[in-house]
């Protein structure tokens, strides 16, 4: 059973759609990356498998049911425009949320104290929210998504706003959630940490899927026939390269369609090039992103 | 404890640990007992003046003679004009007047004075009106003039239709309560429909709605929100009501007569609650429509002016409302959704309202809640989330039938 199953949704204000006919699922405890340039349309993809906005079309399952009343207890959401209340405690700002989540005050106190020890943040707790820092009220926002143990946690733009010592610790986080059985859907700009840290991923671009699938088959779909080589000495023309390009110690052979890497191999063998590095070139997903992103654009 | 008493619980605390709402609550009690104690203090500490002021008349007809003395004014005679302008410059007098020949026929007295004003004062004219009376009415019995100078003191009896003593009787007392309970309405419901915009408007700036809506329905926030802040409103009325009780009995020693001929009945507390209640309920869900497409909190407060106007048109015609609780106009109020709550108060000390004209009122009322409430929860949907923008009336109209 998926945890999501999105089916043919659309969404249009007026006569502009906003998510026009997407369809995606998650698995039980993976990390599925979200991604898309600004205005792809996926806080509102998010929004409504939060039943916070409806679809014009489609349907939404959560953990095999269609949305319900039920449905928002058994999520966690870190929305990308977030806040809390100023005035309040962290520990009162931990505990209505949770109880708004099912969860009652007592266990919510307990959970939240674990919570807050983990994040070294114990010391705060009766502090007010507008003392904290906007990093420490991120990670309180992190706290009060997972407070009620949802098996879902949606993430939007999670890192964002984060030093690096927090960003860490919400990374940390993040693979303690999967490793207990927890699925997470992240929703960022930075393709590094999906890259690191998602299993599978969907791309959206003007309201439309574009990519789908688990990281290595959208790298693989995407990789030039080239490769990475590091050598002693110059390579110079070699049959089968049509192009040259130096990423600092290392160059990049682009073959033609007819040359294989282990021809080249082969072929750099031949001509007494001394090799000590050869690999497959695989583009970043920040260069696909781009290139898919910019493909669309034109 | 369900999402919308949790809702609820939460509003209405956050509001009555408000500043401005504990200050609001117990100023109106402060406020009365200090004017109480000002009434009851203030008269002792000011000492009577001695100094009696001299006005002067001259008589051209004949008639009038002598001297009186009221109210700390002497009237004194001068034989004739010259002497009597001589007196005003040496300011001896303040002011005189000439009672010309033809005074029987024509009723004019002229008046002269050094001071810049439209009229004399109140104290002279009734000085020189006593006056001229008890000159006019010589020969009679002292009381017969002292009664010509107030022939009339109404006592007004309320009847009911078989004739017996109204239960609810008419009169200042009658009037006051609901005129000063209208106030304290109003205040009431824009203050926690007030405290409703602001939240609103906070929690959009503060970004929590999302995570409040990532929890419970829109309709649920919007049920909690109004809930709590009415409840928050309530208790401030009752607190009102209650300390209005306590101080009524204060005052009644001080200003024994006219706090006695106050009423405070059953049916007046029961409607003053209902309408409050009602009342409130319109606002808070116009008020939630204001403050979910307006983008900030002072700009939900620049529009909230549309809704606020309309609830205070009875207080514009309340001369008319009154002198006459039955003119088709003041019925049309009470009808209107919008002017219905104070335009009810202040005629359930007038008159009696007919139980049809209360029912198709508060009916009325209770549709206009139920459909603003529908319509604010479609835009609480749509546009509860979007932020720095406000929605142009085509896409607010368009949102109504799409959410």
């Amino acid at each position: 059973m998926y945890s999501v199953e999105v089916n043919k949704i659309l969404k249009a204000y007026g006569t502009r759609a906003v998510v026009n006919d997407v369809s995606f699922s998650v698995n039980r405890g993976e990390i599925f990356g979200l991604i898309g340039p600004n205005g792809a349309g996926k806080t509102t993809t998010i929004r409504m498998m939060m039943d916070i906005i409806k679809p014009d079309s489609g349907d939404i399952k959560i953990m095999g049911e269609k949305l319900n009343d039920g449905s928002k207890n058994k999520i966690g959401y870190l929305p990308e425009e977030r806040g809390l209340y100023k005035k309040m405690s962290v520990m009162d700002t931990i505990i209505y949320f949770a109880s708004l989540k099912g969860v009652d005050n007592q266990l919510a106190r307990k959970r939240g104290e674990v919570l807050l020890k983990r994040a070294d943040m114990l010391q705060h707790q009766n502090k007010k929210i507008e003392e904290l820092s906007r990093g420490m009220g991120q990670i309180i926002q992190v706290i009060v998504t997972i407070i009620h143990e949802p098996d879902l946690v949606v993430l939007d733009e999670p890192f964002s706003g984060l030093d690096p010592v927090n960003t860490q610790l919400l990374k940390d986080m993040i693979r303690e959630l999967k490793n207990g059985g927890k699925t997470i859907i992240m929703s960022t700009h930075l393709m590094n940490d999906i890259e690191e840290l998602s299993d599978r991923l969907l791309m959206i671009n003007k309201g439309r899927e574009v990519l789908y699938g688990s990281l290595a088959e959208v790298k693989s779909k995407y990789r030039n026939n080239a490769v990475l080589v590091e050598c002693v000495g110059e390579i110079g023309n070699i049959e089968g390269v049509t192009e040259q390009r130096r990423h600092n110690s290392a160059i990049e052979l682009v073959l033609d369609g007819k040359t294989t890497p282990q021809m080249l191999l082969e072929r750099l063998v031949a001509k007494h090039i001394v090799v000590n590095r050869f690999e497959l070139a695989t583009p970043s997903l920040t260069e696909i992103f781009i290139k898919v992103a910019g493909d669309e654009h034109e | 404890m369900n999402k919308t008493m949790l809702l609820i619980k939460h509003e209405f605390l956050a509001t009555i640990r408000r500043k401005a709402f504990i200050i609001l609550t117990i100023a109106f009690p402060v406020v009365a007992l200090l004017g109480i104690l000002a009434g009851q203090v203030i008269p002792k500490m000011i000492t009577p003046s001695v100094t009696i002021e001299k006005i002067g008349y001259v008589d051209n007809t004949g008639i009038f003679s002598g001297t009186l003395t009221e109210n700390q004014l002497q009237l004194i005679q001068y034989n004739n004009v010259d002497a009597a302008k001589t007196a005003l410059i040496k300011k001896d007098i303040t002011d005189y007047f000439v009672i010309p020949v033809n005074y029987v026929a024509t009723g004019l007295v002229q008046h002269y004075t050094l001071k810049n004003e439209i009229t004399p004062s109140s104290a002279v004219q009734t000085v020189v009106r006593d006056f001229l009376l008890s000159n006019l009415l010589k020969g009679n019995d002292v009381a017969i003039i002292d009664r010509a100078k107030s022939p009339m003191n109404i006592a007004s009896i309320t009847l009911t239709s078989t004739g017996a003593v109204a239960p609810r009787q008419g009169g200042f007392g009658a009037l006051i309560l609901p005129y000063i309970f209208s106030i304290l309405l109003l205040i009431a419901i824009f203050t926690s429909s007030g405290y409703l915009l602001q939240g609103l408007g906070e929690e959009k700036e503060n970004r929590v709605m999302e995570i409040l809506l990532s929890s419970v329905s829109p309709k649920e926030l919007l049920a909690g929100k109004v809930i709590g802040l009415g409840a928050a409103g309530l208790l401030q009325i009752v607190v009102w009501l209650i300390s209005a009780d306590f101080i009524l009995k204060i005052a009644s020693s001080s200003f024994g007569k006219v706090i006695g001929s106050l009423q405070v009945t059953p049916d007046f507390l029961i409607l003053g609650i209902v309408y409050f209640i009602l009342g409130y309920l319109l606002m808070a869900v116009l008020m939630a429509a204001v403050g979910s497409v307006s983008a900030t909190a002072r700009e939900g407060q620049q529009m909230s002016a549309f809704f606020i106007i309309p609830v205070l048109i009875p207080v514009y015609f309340m001369a008319l409302i009154m002198e006459h609780p039955e003119n088709i106009v003041v019925k049309i109020l009470t009808f209107i959704p919008f002017t219905a709550p104070i335009t009810v108060i202040v005629r359930l000390g007038l008159s009696q309202i007919p139980i049809w004209e209360l029912g198709l009122s508060i009916l009325i009322l209770i549709l206009t809640i139920w459909g603003c409430f529908v319509l604010a929860t479609k835009l609480f949907r749509t546009y509860l989330l979007m932020y720095g923008k406000r929605p142009d009336l085509k896409a607010i109209i368009q949102s109504f039938r799409s959410a």
